[in-house]
């Protein structure tokens, strides 16, 4: 009679640490089909735009002066959350708490900057189908941020409670996994929206 | 070849089109690829399920031993070798089949301009000599043997052009212009249906083209520019005046004060073969009963129904039936 | 640097006393926390399977209602506007709440059992998304049984679905209901890809998994890409609607055409998405009624995954009448005809399987290999349909509605009611009836097919589709009567398979733990499974663990009595994504509320949603923000975070 193959892992990770688990391939599911969204919402955009009529771009020369600060103010965010992260590696859990609460509020500092970039608008959402695509898209993002925002507030107060270690920083890894993608949609929709007209799309009629 | 296809106005396995001439025996390839693997692929199954079947039905399958048998995975290549043949072919013809009907013609002997609305069609001939250009619906007339360019409109939602016998469907989609071609092979008439679902009488949204002879289509289309006659009786006038006031809020009638242009246009309706789209024969019965009670005939069409007293109905019909 | 928390589970062999530990650890919670807050996926699948059927009979029973209809010409049973209710009701729920959730249910119930695991990777969402799925059927026929129903097909076009053509409620119902469903489908997709690749027993690399594990894998990492397409387009479709944007009207910018690519951008993987799982099944169970293995088991995993590639590049052949531009249609005409070779793949090996194996007639292989035959079928009129001049003829005519429902009946249902048979006697623990499962299946396989076939006559014929009625001009008239009777005989078998469940349940032979005498890891345990499925976890050496010793392989054998014992806590193990070498344990989420609150909360805001009110809208979030902050909060036993106390 063939011998059986039994299965015999020595010392493996029990419950989720930071190279191994499930949670990680979770959020990353959830970022394809996020980011799968925002893809089909700058395909909108771009196939409005290359059907559209003449003047489609209601402004030829998008205004920067409230997405290129908001634009740093996101890379920071990220660059503040990838800190906070590297310090709970370290088992530095105030450094983390506080990287994290400052990458927080540059959060919060972004979506007013949105806020005030869409009051600026010389159209509003109904006015065409380029200002309708512009608002939704950026509108979208506003809310993903929002939902970030909570996720950021509930993960200091964890971190503040101690919850998390170099062993135990699954939460972490996850909540800054969500915000670096949503530094990368920002990114895509920056340059589509505020840089894409000044390299000639939308310019053609 | 012709498959007695007479009683079934809009079967495609008949050509009388160059379009749809051109597809036809594509078709007929393919239909004829798709029977033969079907009943090869049932020959083999049915030989499959049969050659090595467990002999008792009611053996327990434990009874049954496994086949330890062949790895077999050259059925699949060659089947996928086999298959591969008609499908390259298919794409070939189709490429070309496609260029050779996709194109509008260079010179068209005729220009219309069709627009698709709920639940009818707009048919504009169109001209360079703006004295030339008329409108009418649901009834195309056109000179057989030569090409015409029908461009495609779309007046509220979309709807799909299509006359099985000419030319396959095209859509008529708002904010852009389509375009489709057709040029018959014989006279006749064709009929034609809208293919895209576009609300509660898209079943009755019938087209018909009449092709002819050079000679009797400029008869036609001559007397499609004149005017509505004047009336001549008392009941064709006060028909007329009837019409005007009832019916002009929608419709036209070139010549009097009716002008609207939501509606078909009525200044030759009695020269149509059908109406309501091809829902109807064009007759005086039918004329009053879809005067009168639209929606139990086309239920949500957006012609109202008209409450009109018997007298009414009957000078509304005089003077409609002189508008030839 | 604190230590890794590391641990070697205890190998060993089961006892009663370690199932009846395993037993207590696992068993749902009595009482309303086990009904609503169950994880077990087994309960979570038999609850899919059978809400899948209700929808399945609800759209049954409007087809019939339909063929009533279109029995003779010039029928007035139904008016234009409730045809239009009805037809569109029809394909939602056909398509959207029984394809594609029925084969979520199968494969949410055998997974872990096929895969050697005792759990999907992530319970809870797998409890949330059947609630969701609920919760979005029950919202959208909300709307149908108030005459508001979708009534613009299922595909929906603009400008007819905006609120100039259709200013009734209607089409936000769909809107919104749909957008409830696509979370239900994408929580679901992220649930199987993350178990397909994580949670296989050790030793059962990728090569080895169940073809029905590939097509399910594949189809939601399909699911998970493009559901976000048609929630956009129907987002979009709500905001023209109701918020006055112009995405879809022409007069101030918007597109007519931006609407059909970015529904077919999603409703073309879809389909592949309905039934590669089905085609799974016929793999799979084909060779337990050959008695044989699967013939080019390598090359219909390769078949499976290239089908659904090349589906993402197909979508513009539902548009070849809106006027595009020939070179690029040429594209996709071409993809059409390409995307039939992996197909063919499939039919190839499953012909050559039975050609080369002993057929043991039981319900299970007449309806498997049935699929066989109404696949190829409908594939063929695929076939015709792909060539761009020829679709100009078919499309919009019975022909498609033809081949759609052989693609559709011929491989999904076909393949689900041979799944009925072949898996029941596993969650039952009893047999369905057998003379009455060969009568079941010739009744539908006759009425299915004089349904149908008459049907690509009718196409050829010319008859439009989606039309409430029909001229005698036509000459349609006996070929609509024919498939009429034959949708009623059709109905009479499906409903026979409901006789022969409710039957069984009561009065079924004893099952035993394998009936079939088949190869795979659910055919191992008890029928039905007891709720941690595996006393210990096995190691697999091959695709046929129970038959090995027979197909007198050389080498290891798989071991399914002797495995990882992990009795402390819920547990199962986690194994890499290719190799399925253990790398971890995981600890697996209790019974919970946060599930069903969360779809709750959820349903709450899009109902607010629909009613345009602010204040239901805002109790739904705030319900669905307590729900996930419960969910999602840390917690110990699933050492998210640290102990208590140092």
């Amino acid at each position: 009679m063939a011998e059986r193959a039994v299965s015999r892992p020595q010392d493996i990770p029990l419950g989720p640490t930071h190279r191994v688990g499930v949670g990680r391939w979770g959020i990353w599911t959830v970022i394809a089909t996020e980011a799968a969204l925002f893809g089909y919402l700058l395909f909108a955009y771009f196939y409005l735009g290359a059907q559209g009529p003449p003047g489609w771009l209601l402004e030829p020369h998008p205004s920067l002066k409230y997405a290129v600060p908001g634009t740093v103010i996101v890379l920071l965010s990220a660059l503040l959350t990838w800190w906070g992260v590297q310090a709970i590696l370290r088992d530095r859990r105030v450094q983390s708490a506080i990287a994290f609460a400052v990458a927080w509020l540059l959060g919060i500092g972004s979506v007013w900057l949105q806020i005030l970039d869409w009051k600026a608008k010389p159209f509003h959402l109904g006015t065409s189908s380029y200002s309708s695509i512009y608002y939704v898209t950026t509108g979208f993002d506003v809310l993903h941020v929002l939902v970030g925002l909570v996720i950021f507030f509930f993960l200091i107060l964890w971190t503040a409670l101690g919850y998390f270690s170099a062993r135990r920083s699954l939460v972490v890894t996850v909540s800054a996994l969500y915000w670096y993608f949503l530094t990368v949609t920002w990114l895509a929709i920056f340059v589509t929206f505020y840089v894409s007209p000044y390299l000639g799309f939308g310019q053609w009629q | 070849m012709s498959m007695g296809l007479a009683a079934y106005p809009l079967s495609y396995l008949e050509a009388s089109g160059t379009r749809a001439d051109h597809i036809l025996p594509l078709t007929r390839y393919m239909l004829g690829v798709a029977i033969l693997v079907c009943l090869v692929i049932g020959v083999l199954l049915w030989i499959a399920v049969r050659r090595n079947r467990s002999a008792i039905s009611s053996l327990a399958i434990r009874e049954v031993p496994l086949v330890r048998g062949p790895d077999a995975v050259r059925w699949i290549s060659v089947g996928l070798t086999v298959s591969a043949v008609p499908i390259v072919i298919a794409l070939i013809w189709t490429l070309t089949a496609l260029a050779s009907t996709s194109g509008p013609p260079a010179h068209p002997a005729l220009t219309l301009d069709v627009t698709g609305h709920q639940w009818w069609w707009e048919v504009r001939y169109d001209s360079t000599d703006p004295s030339q250009v008329f409108l009418t619906a649901n009834e195309i007339h056109i000179p057989v043997g030569e090409p015409v360019l029908v461009r495609l409109h779309g007046g509220d939602v979309i709807h799909s052009f299509w006359v099985p016998k000419l030319t396959g469907k095209t859509d008529t989609i708002p904010g852009q212009v389509n375009f489709s071609w057709i040029r018959a092979d014989r006279p006749g008439l064709y009929r034609g249906q809208c293919t895209e679902y576009c609300g509660y009488q898209h079943a009755h949204m019938s087209i018909e083209v009449v092709a002819e002879p050079r000679a009797a289509f400029e008869h036609w289309r001559i007397a499609q520019l004149a005017p509505a006659p004047a009336p001549i009786t008392a009941e064709q006038t006060r028909g007329e005046e009837l019409v005007q006031y009832r019916c002009g809020s929608c419709h036209q009638v070139r010549g009097t004060l009716a002008g609207a242009l939501s509606a078909p246009d009525l200044t030759h309706v009695a020269s149509r073969r059908t109406l309501a789209a091809g829902t109807l024969l064009n007759n005086p019965g039918n004329l009053s009963g879809w005067i009168e009670n639209p929606q139990s005939i086309k239920p949500g069409a957006l012609m109202p129904d008209q409450y009109l007293s018997a007298q009414e109905l009957a000078d509304a019909r005089a003077y409609l039936e002189t508008l030839r | 640097m604190m230590p890794e928390v590391t641990t070697t589970p205890r190998v060993g062999i089961s006892g009663v006393e370690h199932e009846a530990k395993l037993e207590r650890l696992w068993e749902s919670e009595p009482g309303l926390k086990g009904f609503l807050g169950t994880v077990d996926h087994k309960k979570i699948g038999i609850r899919y399977i059978v809400t899948a059927f209700v929808f399945l009979a609800l759209g049954g029973v409007e087809a019939l209602v339909m063929r009533m209809q279109l029995a003779g010409p010039n029928l007035s049973l139904l008016t234009p506007r409730e045809y239009n209710q009805l037809f569109s009701t029809h394909g939602m729920t056909m398509i959207f709440l029984y394809a594609s959730p029925i084969l979520s249910g199968f494969s949410n119930y055998l997974w872990p059992l096929l895969l050697g695991s005792r759990d999907m990777a992530f319970p809870r969402l797998n409890a949330l998304s059947y609630w969701i799925y609920l919760a979005a059927g029950i919202f959208l026929y909300s709307g149908f049984l108030t005459g508001n129903g979708p009534n613009d097909g299922w595909f929906n076009y603009v400008p007819y679905a905006e609120r100039d053509y259709n200013p009734g409620l209607n089409q936000d119902f769909y809107a919104l209901g749909m957008i409830l469903l696509g979370i239900s489908t994408t929580v679901g997709a992220a649930n199987f890809i993350v178990t397909a690749f994580r949670t296989r027993a050790p030793g059962m690399s990728i090569n080895r998994m169940p073809i029905m594990v590939w097509g399910t894998l594949t189809a939601n990492v399909a699911n998970l890409i493009v559901v976000p397409a048609v929630s956009l387009a129907f987002f979009l479709l709500w905001m023209d609607r109701n918020f006055g944007t112009h995405f879809y009207q022409p007069s101030n910018g918007g597109q007519v055409l931006l609407w059909q690519h970015l529904f077919w951008i999603y409703g073309h993987p879809w389909v592949y998405a309905i039934v590669l799982p089905a085609m799974g099944m016929v793999s799979d169970a084909l060779p337990v009624f050959c008695r044989r293995p699967l013939v080019g088991y390598a090359l219909v995993a390769f078949a499976t995954v290239s089908t659904m590639i090349l589906g993402f590049g197909v979508w513009v052949h539902h548009m070849f009448a809106t006027g595009l531009p020939g070179l690029g249609m040429s594209f996709f005409s071409g993809a059409s005809l390409l995307i039939i070779l992996p197909s063919a793949i499939s039919v190839f090996a499953w012909i050559a399987t039975i050609w080369h194996g002993r057929p043991v007639y039981r319900t299970p292989f007449l309806f498997f290999s049935s699929v066989i035959l109404l696949f190829v079928i409908g594939g063929v009129s695929g076939f015709m349909t792909a060539s761009v001049p020829v679709d100009w003829q078919l499309t919009d005519t019975y022909f498609v509605v033809a081949h759609i429902h052989y693609v559709l009946i011929g491989i999904n249902v076909f393949s689900v009611v041979g799944g009925v048979y072949f898996w029941f006697p596993k969650m039952t623990g009893r047999m369905l009836d057998e003379p009455l499962g060969k009568l079941n299946f010739w009744t539908m396989f006759i009425g299915f097919n004089l349904a149908f076939l008459p049907m690509h006559v009718t196409g050829l014929l010319g008859m439009p589709r989606r039309v409430y009625t029909y001229g005698a001009y036509g000459g349609w008239d006996t070929l609509n009567l024919i498939t009429s009777i034959g949708s009623f005989l059709f109905a009479l078998g499906v409903l026979l398979l409901l006789v022969n469940v409710l039957k069984s349940l009561k009065s079924g032979g004893p099952a035993g733990a394998n009936p079939w005498d088949a190869y795979s890891l659910e055919w191992s345990v008890p029928s039905p499974p007891p709720p941690y499925n595996f006393a210990v976890i096995p190691t697999v050496v091959s695709r046929y663990p129970l038959w090995e010793d027979r197909l007198g392989e050389e080498g290891l054998r798989s071991s399914i009595e002797r495995g990882m014992l992990l009795t402390q806590g819920k547990q199962t193990i986690g194994t890499s994504g290719v190799d399925a070498s253990p790398d971890i344990v995981l600890q697996m989420a209790e019974d919970s509320y946060a599930p069903v609150s969360l779809a709750a909360g959820t349903s709450l805001l899009f109902v607010g949603l629909l009613l345009k009110s602010i204040p239901i809208g805002a109790l739904g979030v705030a319900i669905a923000t307590l729900a996930l902050i419960a969910w999602m909060w840390p917690s110990f036993e699933l050492r998210e975070r640290e102990p208590e106390h140092g």
